[in-house]
């Protein structure tokens, strides 16, 4: 039923968009002997603190996890649908949030020297582990909890009946789990951190902080060595694929899934010091994560008043491109919500968005100035960027609604318009929805392609967070990262309730 | 007539044949074991699956290469009648205009008569979740009633009603397939349904539609495949 001529269309839209800038890439690339020693260590950061983020992210998740899977408390529900909250949060959202925790004047720091103890510094390896550590942390603790919820409630209740000793608990019943799920979020997490920008950006740089990513970045506005760039680029593609073909075959679920704050009822782990130290875990975590976002809030109120015209400026240019890169993004994903468009939607994401936009770059700077198309591209960008995930939203509930109606429709001879305005948008709207909810959310937090082809004149809300700090305005800084956390837990909310109200079942 | 023409269709080991002829008007029975393919005859003849090989014809015109809603069949699934999120004047409104365009006031008074006609006067404004179940087969056989069309192809359309619900339903069928002059396709496994409802009866067995029996004398001298179905003993 779905109108074949559109998936089509938008199934080459998505390559063309994908292959333009990787051939331009391609075809600029200078010569190995561009790159320079800093490139390679750039090369060697981005393997080590891929690996590292990924290595703590899981090795964490698993006592948290195992925690939230046996434990009942009040606000589990609530602590469960937050550790899906770092996803829409903007990255710059998150430094500004661990900088006040763990930076100079953070409160760590502050303990620290309190006790007669040297500080340390946020900056570095540790600082932009830490940072994704925030991010991915919460994504491995949902992927293992996943995996936990699925071992059949009977299991626990043999193993009960049994009075298997919790060493034997761990060895029938959560090691074989760990061992199918831990590698797979361990993969998952390691190719999200390879094409890390906005962190390595704020807590990286210099010569032994600096990703690939940010190579690209740097050589593009400070060398404008195009030649180097599109070399990078290469580098980064060629890492990012082999990665993601790595975690494809590692694959393991989403992390999306509904039911997680289900509760299995455990007979095992009920005495003091299991208790104790599950508390412990939860506590920690839940405290890792809450006070950088209290901090955002706490110095973001004040500084709101500080707010000056630019900043309101770049809020407004933030909001365009949301709703413009959400609206491409739901119009690409509708016609591709199918097994085969699914594959093509991949695309966006195999290709690392500093990667597309220097391709980008490449292709409209002999026709136009590329800054002055900052925005445009932005929103082609996050559009393509949140493809994937809208499609993996939206495919499922797609495929149940033709599989359902399709014979009805056939049988009735639904026109293709009547299908798509009748059945088909009005039984995804909750799917809708939330996919739209995740790009909007994505796109006004996106700290990117933006920073790459912006000029001083024009700046997305979180590229204006980035120059207050540069600039060491932080009042004004905190401010604008705290309008931007409310624009997109506001954007996302928005969106999603959108979908859920009133919605037939 | 509805034709069956040297009839096949296969997919994989799966094998169905069918050669007969149905006149217009008759209310037909489909039987035999799941699996043999009464949904398939049923899905042959309302234009969801293509044969390999053989013809279709009605009154003479042959309606193989038609899709669905250019044959002369109304269909009625096991599940998925009516679209949830629409209320019922929407759902047979479509029936009428399948462009979803609005209705004219002689086309909406249409649909309400035909909601009076199976008993759901006044509920036009209730979406398929506000009614029961016997309401919501009610509402697809108003459907049916608009669609007039000279085939009637049920699907077991009643299979998750109870008995004394499902007989109802029948006796409904039985008076709006008389009203259109239809002839009648229902798929059944309960050989109750082909006694009570069904002047003939297609067994469908082994890969084979048999051509129609006076459904009386199919009980009472059940060939061997029917008795094998039915769990009777040889004499």
């Amino acid at each position: 039923m779905a109108p074949r001529p559109l998936a089509v269309i938008a199934a080459l839209a998505v390559a063309g968009l994908v292959l333009g800038p990787v051939a331009a890439v391609l075809a600029r690339a200078g010569g190995w002997g561009t790159l320079g020693p800093g490139d390679w260590q750039a090369l060697r950061f981005t393997l080590v603190q891929s690996l590292l983020s990924a290595f703590f992210s899981v090795l964490l998740a698993i006592p948290v996890a195992r925690a939230l899977a046996r434990r009942r408390f009040p606000g589990r529900g609530l602590l469960i649908s937050l550790l899906g909250a770092p996803f829409i949060l903007p990255t710059i959202v998150a430094v500004l949030g661990l900088i006040a925790v763990f930076g100079q004047n953070g409160m760590v720091n502050g303990g620290l020297r309190a006790l007669g103890l040297p500080g340390f510094s946020i900056y570095g390896l540790h600082g932009v582990v830490l940072a994704h550590v925030f991010f991915n942390l919460p994504l491995a603790t949902r992927l293992l909890l996943q995996g936990w919820l699925a071992i059949p409630a009977e299991r626990f209740r043999l193993a009960a009946s049994l009075g298997l000793s919790p060493r034997a608990m761990r060895r029938t019943l959560e090691r074989p789990m760990l061992l199918r799920i831990a590698p797979g979020a361990f993969a998952v997490i390691f190719v999200i951190c390879l094409s890390s920008f906005a962190v390595a950006l704020t807590l990286g740089g210099g010569p032994r902080a600096t990703t690939v990513e940010l190579a690209i970045y740097q050589a593009v506005r400070f060398d404008f060595d195009l030649g180097r760039a599109a070399l990078l680029s290469m580098i980064q593609l060629g890492l990012a694929l082999a990665a993601g073909l790595l975690a494809l075959r590692l694959g393991t679920g989403d992390g999306f899934g509904a039911g997680l704050d289900r509760v299995v009822t455990r007979w095992d782990g009920r005495a003091g010091l299991p208790r104790v130290m599950d508390g412990a875990w939860i506590a920690l975590a839940a405290l890792f994560l809450l006070t950088p976002l209290a901090m955002v809030v706490a110095r973001g109120l004040p500084g709101l008043a500080h707010l000056g015209a630019g900043s309101w400026e770049a809020a407004w240019n933030s909001l365009t491109v949301a709703l413009a890169s959400t609206i491409l993004c739901l119009a690409w994903a509708l016609p591709l919500s199918s097994r085969w468009g699914e594959w093509v939607g991949l695309a966006g994401i195999a290709v690392s968005p500093l990667v597309l936009g220097t391709g980008l770059f490449l292709i409209v700077r002999p026709y136009a100035n590329p800054l002055a198309l900052a925005l445009p591209v932005t929103t082609l960008v996050n559009a393509l960027v949140a493809l994937p995930f809208a499609l993996r939203i939206l495919r499922p509930e797609a495929e149940a609604v033709r599989s359902e109606f399709r014979r009805l429709s056939l049988a009735l001879g639904l026109t293709p318009a009547a299908w798509v305005r009748l059945v088909l948008l009005p039984r995804l709207r909750r799917p809708l929805g939330f996919a739209a909810g995740l790009t909007a959310a994505l796109s006004i937090g996106d700290l990117g392609v933006i920073a790459l082809f912006a000029d001083p004149e024009r700046a997305t809300l979180p590229l204006q967070v980035y120059r207050l700090m540069g600039s060491y305005q932080m009042e004004a800084a905190a401010g604008a990262a705290l309008l931007l956390l409310i624009f997109s837990f506001g954007a996302f909310w928005l969106c999603d309730r959108g979908g859920r109200a009133h919605a037939d079942t | 007539m509805l034709t069956l023409e040297k009839l096949t269709y296969g997919v994989g080991d799966y094998r169905l044949a069918a050669d007969l002829a149905l006149p217009p008007g008759q209310r037909v029975a489909v039987i035999g074991p799941s699996g043999a393919g009464k949904s398939t005859l049923l899905d042959l003849v309302a234009g969801f699956l293509t044969p390999a090989t053989g013809r279709i014809l009605w009154q003479g015109r042959d309606i193989t290469a038609s899709p669905p809603n250019q044959r002369p069949v109304a269909m009625l699934f096991q599940e998925n009648n009516l679209f949830p999120h629409l209320d019922l004047a929407r759902n047979l409104g479509l029936a009428l205009r399948p462009g979803g365009g609005r209705l004219t006031a002689e086309e909406a008074r249409k649909v309400e008569e035909a909601l009076a006609r199976v008993g759901l006067g006044g509920m036009s404004a209730r979406k398929p979740g506000a009614l029961s179940g016997g309401q919501q087969s009610r509402a697809a056989l108003a459907r049916v009633l608009l669609q007039a069309r000279p085939i009637l192809a049920l699907d077991e359309p009643f299979a998750a009603l109870g008995p004394a619900l499902k007989m109802q339903m029948l006796d409904l069928v039985t008076e709006v397939a008389a009203e259109l002059g239809a002839l009648v396709l229902l798929v059944s496994h309960d050989p109750q349904d082909a006694r009570r409802f069904a002047q003939q009866t297609v067994l469908v067995a082994e890969g084979q539609a048999q051509p129609p029996v006076a459904t009386e004398n199919l009980f009472d001298s059940p060939p061997a495949a029917l008795r094998a179905y039915l769990g009777q003993e040889r004499p």
